[in-house]
């Protein structure tokens, strides 16, 4: 099934496939981490059940998918190595440490402390454990600062010099980590797990409200989300923007293939809808609104937009990847945006939980966070290709010296495996979501007085 | 200061910690086909249920820092164990989604038994495998693997794999008799009696084999005087085999692990001894593969810092978790 590929494509697919998989955990539990962290804190500050209950219902949910989100990034951590090792010998000296210190400061961290939130409620004080639930909370977010400064450098490489065997060596190490694109790529990517999470959670609380809109946990669960939905999509759209003029400054390819401009103009439209052809370097089919893109980009509807023609052709991204990847994020997020302004209104009004048209569009949108990430993703990847380290070094001279058979086989180990056992792992989390959060028990937290035995916070119910 | 042999130590000390502990992880799995009891299999999952993460993380910090500080390393070790590397993290996706999966469901309890059994089984397998390539030597080329796609498969290799199962099962069965009682303890140490005597048979035929078949390694191991230092290791690999034995024998219940790392302990420095100075036996020496030095300082600032704090934090986890599981309690809300 793969004569027509060679082996670069197939070493691309497989990291694709790989990383867009692992993305939708780290995004789920980096969000649900701090959910779980403010509940608890929540609880702690109020005594009020709710918080405790809900807490009990999302750490469930939260022990299966970090167990994947493990499992599917160790995957990761030697990928570079199998299917990239050129990438890995010029690079390493500059990536290399700086995911030494994710491990250091980051997985450590969190393995550290999972055991003690998953399994030692009857074993330390509430006050400890709510520790635990931080300190986890906390790796979550430092892992995401280490390695999106990883991809951020090797998006806008910078305080860097080649040495004689063709290695990147560092220069300044704060230009490395603090390189231009990554304070806005961290914002971003932080912010689109929070809501991501948000959309989730609401969706729960919406999908029980609609069996039975007095369900108090429903109720608080469905209300946390949507202020959330509220406050942080407008947000995300302000970061989004700026996160955009970034991009245009340090790699303008990428934005001319999002906008789908193949040429360098004044006045530039936006397109709405339309078919990139790369052929005849035209939009087929184009609804566009003249204008509107420089206003976004430049923020003068008389200001000139670099196009593809600026750029060799051999230098272009897949345009229409991009530039379909880009609608539906944005899509999503106006959508998300929509949803927050919509729920604050009929809170305004205090029906919150009463509007069947809100609450199913809200389970609608459950799982259109994890859609936009990949989405979102797809186009800062695929957008700067061919690079692998922007305008340094070619994905295509990247990859390692590997027969296509190899990396054919592993790529359908990995399809086979990751539906089967992924897709065995969503099912046990809808099943949890599936469960009315009200009916969640709760023991006793330790009175400061360890039992020998190791408890499970949370069981099996089929 | 040398900071690529310091490095070298340091991912030493990453990988026998993750050797240490995920081995007793691994061991546990191993050992299922032999407690085919549920309740048994509940309490051997719920002594490492808190921990394993952890003990997996040390695996992540030696392929992330050799990535980091050995560039070179990395980028032709991973394509020449290929096979094995992703055989490995297939495996250790079994293993690890099972910890979850196996207390969501009663129907397919079965499924994720065997999930963690053979995920385990082919995660020891392959690091074992990937050794036993290691002393075999590696072929490079120019900067990059030049050998074949199979030269990691050979019978002394797939020996070594059966070694290291083997070796696991023993940390396994010793974890297990420092943390169960009853009749699931006289069973661990049953089973820790059997696995030690095959282990050390499995080491004695490798001291004895590469010698034998490779003329490197002989002179490393038999020049006189300068290797005579070096008979320390033998010496103690009888001492230690005895004290195990000995300690399973008086049912000594929190000896016998702690020995059973001593043997991993020798096993790895005779390891060493036979690879160094290469990283890449035989084609790439720790000082050829070292990352230019700012790398190897810069990480090493966060490694000493950071590493006691690790340590102090992962032993308050098994301090928390420390004594007896409770085959009564566990598993219910």
């Amino acid at each position: 099934m793969f004569e027509s590929f060679d082996a670069l494509f197939l070493a691309r697919f497989q990291f694709a496939f790989t990383i867009a998989f692992h993305i939708i955990f780290p995004a789920f539990t980096i969000g649900v981490a701090s959910y779980l962290a403010v509940l608890e804190g929540l609880y702690l500050k109020t005594r009020n059940p709710v918080y405790q209950k809900l807490f009990r219902y999302w750490v469930k949910i939260f022990a299966v998918a970090f167990g994947m989100g493990v499992v599917s990034g160790i995957v990761m951590s030697y990928q570079f190595g199998t299917n990239w090792s050129v990438f890995s010998d010029k690079a390493g000296p500059v990536i290399g440490p700086l995911m030494g210190y994710e491990v250091l400061t980051a997985f450590f961290l969190e393995a550290g402390f999972l055991g003690v939130m998953l399994f030692g409620m009857n074993k330390v004080g509430e006050k400890l454990h709510f520790f635990a639930t931080l300190m986890v909370a906390i790796g979550t977010a430092i892992s995401a600062f280490w390695i999106l400064s990883v991809n951020s450098w090797m998006q806008t490489p910078a305080g860097y010099a080649m040495n004689d065997v063709g290695q990147f060596v560092v220069t300044d190490w704060f230009e490395v980590v603090f390189n231009p694109s990554f304070p806005y790529r961290l914002a971003h990517m932080l912010l689109a797990a929070y809501l991501t999470v948000a959309f989730v959670v609401g969706a729960v609380g919406a999908w029980h409200l609609l069996k039975d809109k007095t369900n108090a946990a429903a109720r608080k669960m469905f209300s946390m989300a949507m202020w959330m939905a509220l406050i942080v999509a407008p947000l995300q759209v302000f970061v989004g923007d700026l996160h955009g003029l970034n991009t245009q400054e340090h790699q303008p390819a990428k934005v001319a293939a999002m906008e789908g401009h193949f040429d360098t103009e004044t006045r530039a439209p936006l397109y709405l809808f339309g078919l990139p052809n790369e052929e005849t370097a035209e939009v087929d089919y184009a609804l566009k609104v003249p204008g509107l893109a420089s206003i976004i980009l430049k923020h003068d509807i008389n200001a000139e937009v670099t196009g593809l023609d600026q750029f060799p052709r051999e230098d272009w991204p897949p345009v229409a990847t991009v530039f379909w990847s880009f609608r539906i994020m944005v899509g999503i997020g106006l959508l998300m945006v929509l949803a927050g302004l919509w729920s604050g209104l009929q809170r305004l009004r205090g029906k919150l939980y009463d509007n069947s048209l809100l609450l199913r569009f809200s389970v609608f949108m459950g799982p259109m966070g994890f859609v936009a990430v990949i989405a979102g993703w797809i186009v800062t990847e695929v957008g700067r290709q061919p690079w692998v380290i922007y305008g340094l070094l070619r994905t295509a001279d990247a990859a390692s010296p590997i027969d296509k058979a190899g990396v054919a086989g592993s790529l359908i180990a990995f399809i086979v495996v990751y539906f089967l056992v992924f897709g065995a792992g969503t099912f046990y989390i809808l099943r949890k979501m599936a469960a009315d959060p009200e009916k969640v028990t709760i023991p006793e937290y330790a009175k400061h007085k360890p039992t020998m035995a190791a408890e499970r916070i949370y069981d099996e119910e089929a | 200061m040398d900071y690529a042999l310091i490095w070298a130590i340091l991912i030493s000390v990453a990988v026998f910690a993750y050797v240490a502990l995920d081995g007793f992880d691994l061991g546990i799995a191993l050992l299922f086909p032999w407690f085919k009891k549920e309740e048994d299999r509940d309490v051997m999952m719920n002594t490492v249920a808190p921990v394993w993460d952890g003990n997996e993380t040390w695996l992540v910090l030696g392929g992330g820092g050799l990535l980091a500080v050995f560039p070179l390393a990395y980028s032709v070790l991973m394509p020449a164990l290929y096979m094995p590397v992703i055989a490995m993290l297939l495996g250790l996706i079994f293993r690890g989604v099972a910890f979850e999966y196996r207390f969501k469901t009663k129907r397919a309890k079965g499924v994720w038994d065997l999930s963690f059994i053979v995920g385990s089984l082919v995660a020891a397998l392959s690091q074992g495998i990937m050794l036993g390539a290691m002393l075999q030597g590696i072929e490079v080329t120019d900067r990059a693997y030049s050998g074949g796609w199979f030269d990691w498969l050979t019978p002394f290799s797939f020996f070594c794999g059966v070694a290291v199962v083997i070796g696991y099962m023993m940390l396994g069965a010793t974890w297990l008799v420092m943390k169960t009682k009853g009749d699931l303890q006289r069973q661990s140490y049953r089973a820790g009696w059997y696995s030690a005597i095959l282990l050390v048979a499995c080491i004695a035929f490798v001291s004895l084999y590469l010698p034998y078949v490779d003329s490197y390694i002989a002179e490393r191991w038999f020049t006189y005087p300068a290797s005579v230092g070096l008979w320390v290791l033998p010496v103690l690999l009888v001492v230690i085999t005895l004290g195990l034995l000995r300690s399973l024998q008086k049912r000594q219940e929190g000896r016998p692990y702690l020995w059973g790392l001593g043997l991993f302990l020798l096993s790895f420095a005779g390891f060493a001894v036979s690879i160094f100075p290469y990283l890449v036996p035989r084609s790439i020496t720790l000082w050829q593969a070292a990352a230019p030095e700012n790398s190897l300082k810069f990480l090493l600032v966060g490694a000493v810092v950071l590493l006691p704090i690790i340590f102090a934090y992962t032993g308050y986890t098994y301090w928390v978790f420390r004594g007896k599981v409770d085959p009564n309690s566990g598993y219910h809300d």
